[in-house]
């Protein structure tokens, strides 16, 4: 039932771009409080110039989809984000195969490939004020709905819920990576940019599949 | 000579066959740095990056990829967790062609308290004289061994401190990057415009002197041999002001028992149009002195010639 087509991936990189766009000023006004003022800009030219490759030639299977796309990030961000979020497509790229669907147990366990693309590179541990605050919690509300039989839709709200919230609960944390860290106690009280632009990629997802 | 389309810029005349190759990059808006210790005695290639933005790890492997002579690249990275990522990336990838890389990141920043709960401290001024000092022992020939290993000496011995009177403005934000009275300054400022470890009234040079001299002083032991002083603007500090305060520096040096072997005054490691500046001090020896005053061709560094 439901299987995620490579039309819903395209879809939920073409609304993750929209949505870095849309909300890049946010993004960045984030980031100028506890970080250096370039978040919106690089998620938004990043994404960019994602859809500029796949509109050009659009891939036929999941990971040759999910592996341009990080590729792409990793050469066209710089920043924290760039092999973050490079790393993560490329990694859930390469966990989901040379496929042109997914079940809803694939979609989960490629997102969970991808999560540990970012937790590997990146080092962080739940808690420290990043992007992992909100893709962790988000991919485990996941695999719980699968698990009691929810369809991709319905798994997928309820990780963009969870991402939701997870993004909210970074304010009060002291950011102990990135360059939040350098703030210490003075990181207190901002929401974290990079778990703000994490919980949009979820309700990307979201959206796309809800059509 | 640049390359545009993957923005590095390498020298003009590369150096020769089996000596160890430097390069550096990092987000623009640093300038000279890096692209401006290009050349003799000092970098191979540099990338760079968008403002503030660390350059991505394709520039990074094609630079990597350009300047090997055949003896190894030594990568030289700011501790910022986007530049080492970044690097680390390029690194690997290097080393899957069979290019042997090593790395040293310079963390030199001593505002930010040194944790192993952040991402540690920053790299800055420090980088400079870095720079300068390994460049000039990979033009003698040393090994890929013997010039991380001075990389690593020169990283532990050095100290900075940044004051801002001003913030800058990112031109992609257009405004900004935090509040900052006229009345009041930064201390401890990064070259981000990260916010530092506290703000406080303008006050007398003197008085700013002493807050970037005494945390160096209290964090590293500098009163018992040379040392190589670097007092560096932020890009929107005159130099006359710049002077004014290293002469304020010097005082509170001399008075610890430190001796200033070589003193370099300018705009070396800017952030954007920032007022401010920062002091670097490294613990020096015959050798450091001797690779300091060795010759150097850079546009941003240039004597010996």
């Amino acid at each position: 039932m439901d299987n995620v087509t490579l039309d819903t991936l395209t879809d939920w990189l073409s609304r993750f771009h929209a949505a870095v766009t849309e909300r890049r000023d946010y993004l960045t006004e984030l980031d100028s409080a506890i970080g250096d003022a370039e978040h919106g800009a690089n998620m938004a030219r990043g994404m960019a110039a994602v859809m500029a490759k796949i509109d050009v030639a659009r891939p036929g299977t999941v990971d040759e989809l999910l592996k341009t796309v990080g590729m792409t990030l990793v050469s066209s961000v710089g920043g924290a984000s760039g092999p973050l979020y490079g790393t993560f497509f490329l990694r859930m790229g390469i966990a989901c195969g040379a496929v042109c669907e997914l079940t809803p147990e694939a979609l989960g366990s490629g997102l969970r490939a991808g999560l540990d693309g970012v937790l590997q590179r990146g080092k962080a541990e739940l808690g420290d004020k990043t992007m992992y605050d909100a893709l962790f919690p988000a991919l485990e509300a996941y695999a719980t709905a699968v698990a009691a039989g929810s369809g991709a839709p319905g798994a997928i709200d309820a990780a963009a819920d969870a991402a939701r919230l997870g993004r909210d609960a970074t304010v009060p944390m002291v950011a102990r990576k990135g360059r939040a860290s350098y703030l210490g106690e003075r990181s207190v009280g901002h929401l974290d940019p990079g778990a703000t632009s994490a919980a949009m990629l979820i309700s990307s997802l979201a959206a796309a599949m809800a059509g | 000579m640049v390359d545009p389309t993957n923005r590095v810029i390498y020298r003009a005349t590369p150096k020769g066959a089996g000596k160890v190759a430097l390069i550096s990059g990092g987000g623009s808006g640093h300038e000279p740095l890096h692209g401006g210790f290009v050349g003799l005695g000092m970098l191979d290639a540099a990338c760079a990056g968008e403002v503030f933005t660390s350059p991505t790890p394709d520039q990074m492997l094609e630079a990597t990829t350009a300047v090997d002579r055949g003896a190894g690249v030594l990568h030289i990275v700011k501790n910022y967790t986007g530049d080492v990522l970044n690097f680390e990336m390029a690194a690997e990838l290097a080393a899957a062609n069979g290019i042997e890389v090593a790395t040293v990141v310079v963390n030199d920043d001593v505002a930010v308290e040194d944790s192993t709960w952040t991402a540690g401290r920053r790299g800055v001024g420090l980088t400079v004289l870095l720079e300068k000092i390994v460049g000039a022992a990979a033009e003698e020939g040393r090994d890929l061994a013997a010039i991380t290993a001075l990389a690593e000496k020169v990283n532990a011995g050095g100290r900075s401190m940044g004051v801002a009177l001003t913030s800058c403005t990112v031109p992609a934000a257009g405004k900004p990057t935090f509040d900052l009275p006229e009345d009041q300054m930064e201390v401890g400022v990064g070259i981000h415009g990260e916010p530092g470890r506290t703000r406080v009234a303008l006050e007398p040079a003197a008085r700013i002197a002493e807050r970037l001299v005494t945390p160096i002083l209290e964090d590293a032991p500098f009163a018992d041999g040379p040392a190589i002083v670097m007092l560096n603007g932020l890009g929107g500090t005159p130099m006359i002001e710049l002077y004014l305060m290293y002469g304020e520096v010097a005082k509170l040096l001399e008075q610890a028992g430190v001796q200033v072997a070589r003193v370099l005054v300018g705009n070396y490691i800017t952030s954007l149009d920032m007022q401010g500046c920062s002091l670097t001090v490294l613990k020096a020896d015959e050798e450091l002195l001797g690779l300091w005053d060795a010759p150097v061709s850079t546009p941003g560094l240039r004597w010996g010639i």
